[in-house]
């Protein structure tokens, strides 16, 4: 039995949500072999290698998987696929995009983000925006499993030595072309792997307020999230939302200011390890989630909190 | 240019999800029922495509049991123009759903096919690229701007970090973000008009596809619930909880 992990990286480095697949294939099987495919990606191979847990490094590198092209991709995981019991990457929008593909050209179901391994062909996934758990087994031979990043801990990225491989296979549909890509320039970490999120609701008021959950994000080298409430009041961009429809995280610490709690927000961060919330309605039903709350104007609190935590 | 879109049947985004005493699955029973939402965007965005004059036809596919006439007959007043219903009382996986849909891919020859990026009920993601492979054509997901170009469509697609703009060959498939665009609201008038649009009735078996599930649902559970905490009376508190007790600030 072994088992491939399609790797997320950037051609440099391997990403973190790459060493949770890692660690949910470890749960099956110690034959473990990561797929990099990407564009002058020898740095990223070179990462994988030295993840533990990993058995083989095989490297695709050719300027026809530089964007990660869906079509690309998968039909190069397809060509490969039939070696493996199973075959896996985080859900990542990369791996969302082009697994899929992947299931139905080997003519299997895909498992869409596991959240919990039962045995090697039962997995635990969330339904209904993580209002309920699913306990699934599949009977196709290839098992097409995408990861939920924040189920598992990642392997440590250090201490590995596996060998690697590479691989001439060029696959290119022809079918789409990458234009562009527009990233934001992160000053602060990344919603889906920060350690600290600051997330404000409808209760900021504007888009301006949000400059007072800026400063203490700063001081604690926290991501910035929002409600959708707040998004769509147009306070902020909808890269900032967390929940159902958003980004689904799970921080070691969880600061929600002026946000009630509707299902769909506790849907993408109950999982966090703890929650705050700063909230002026006693009612508002982010308190049943909260392990710690503060029935507070946020006005006050914020900026007392801000220095607070500089002393 | 012809444009297919799926209306799946989903329990309604408003309506609070309770698990089974038996864990057999979630509550379905006198719950409101509705177009996923995601759909209704992809609905949206073909009827603006019509609009424009750059879509002749809009044509709505719904699959499962006769009840989802319903979901039918709001996309299509919504502005679509015909339905078309695959009856099954089957449970329907995605792998199966993708293979009906490019069954009628095959028969309608659509030059695009919009699908909301994920159902709300299942959550899956899977279905858009699905059909994308087995049609063997280009996909772009998780749209939030749609672009017809000739014989081709330039799609902004949501991704981690950003956005990202691709351009694939017609035919293709694009599944819609939520930022794609906004959907209107029929009117009374168009949800009369609606009554008399068109929609056929297949059965999988009708279009050749095999659809016993491949994955079998062993129990649905309620997630772990979580602790309620305390409330604390003073900012300094909360700083000495984060700080001393839990540590999870310096």
């Amino acid at each position: 039995m072994t088992i491939l992990v399609v790797a997320e990286h950037d051609n440099k480095s391997i990403k973190a949500p790459t060493l949770v697949a890692i660690a949910a294939a470890q749960k099956i099987g110690d034959q473990i072999e990561v797929l990099v495919a990407g564009s002058e990606c020898a740095g990223a191979a070179e990462d994988a290698s030295k993840a533990q847990g990993v058995t083989k490094v095989l490297v695709a590198d050719h300027p026809v998987y530089a964007h990660r092209l869906a079509e690309n991709i998968a039909d190069l995981v397809v060509e490969i696929g039939d070696a493996y019991s199973h075959i896996m990457t985080p859900t990542t929008t990369s791996g969302k995009n082009f697994m899929p593909r992947v299931a139905a050209l080997l003519d299997v179901a895909q498992i869409s983000d596991i959240s919990g391994i039962v045995n090697e062909n039962t997995f635990e996934r969330p339904i209904y925006a993580g209002n309920a758990v699913a306990t699934v087994q599949t009977s196709d031979p290839i098992k097409v499993l995408t990861v939920r990043g924040t189920a598992f801990d990642g392997v440590p990225s250090a201490g590995g030595n596996a060998s690697i491989e590479k691989l001439e296979l060029i696959k290119d549909s022809g079918l789409s072309n990458w234009d562009k890509d527009e990233i934001v320039k992160l000053e602060r970490p990344e919603l889906t792997s920060a350690s600290i999120i600051v997330s404000g609701g409808r209760g900021m008021q504007n888009g301006e307020n949000f400059a007072l959950l800026e400063s203490v994000a700063d001081k604690l080298g926290a991501a910035m999230g929002a409600s959708r409430a707040a998004v769509d009041a147009g306070f902020v961009p909808n890269d900032m939302q967390v929940g159902q429809t958003g980004k689904i995280v799970a921080p070691d610490l969880y600061i929600a200011v002026g946000i009630s709690g509707a299902i769909q927000h506790l849907a993408g961060m109950k999982d966090s390890k703890v929650i705050v919330a700063i909230n002026k309605d006693e009612d508002a039903p982010i308190f049943q989630v909260a392990d710690f709350g503060l029935v507070a104007d946020l006005f006050k609190a914020v900026p007392e909190f801000e220095a607070l935590i500089a002393s | 240019m012809k444009v297919l879109v799926t209306a799946k049947r989903v329990v309604d985004y408003n309506v609070n999800i309770r698990v089974l005493n038996d864990n057999s699955g979630v509550d379905l029973n006198n719950v409101k029922m509705s177009v996923n939402p995601f759909d209704e965007i992809a609905i949206e965005e073909a009827v603006r495509l019509k609009e424009t004059g750059i879509a002749e036809e809009v044509i709505v596919v719904s699959i499962g049991s006769s009840a989802c006439q319903e979901q039918i007959r709001t996309a299509l007043a919504l502005g679509a123009d015909r339905g078309i219903l695959v009856e099954t009382e089957e449970d329907m996986q995605p792998l199966a759903i993708a293979k009906i849909l490019n069954a009628i891919v095959e028969k309608e020859k659509p030059e695009l096919i919009i699908l909301g990026k994920q159902a709300i009920d299942g959550d899956n993601s899977q279905t858009g690229q699905m059909l994308a492979a087995l049609a063997g054509i280009g996909q772009a997901t998780f749209a939030s701007q749609v672009e017809i170009k000739d014989k081709s469509v330039t799609v902004t697609r949501e991704i981690d970090g950003g956005l990202e703009t691709i351009t694939v060959k017609l035919p293709a498939v694009v599944t819609t973000d939520l930022r794609l665009n906004e959907p209107r609201y029929a009117s009374l008038p168009n949800i009369m008009k609606a009554k008399k649009k068109p929609i056929d009735t297949y059965s999988p078996n009708d279009l050749g596809v095999d659809v016993a599930p491949r994955v079998q649902v062993l129990k649905v559970e309620p997630p772990a619930e979580r602790q309620a905490g305390i409330i604390v009376e003073t900012v300094e508190e909360l700083v000495d909880k984060l700080r001393n007790d839990v540590k999870v600030i310096p």
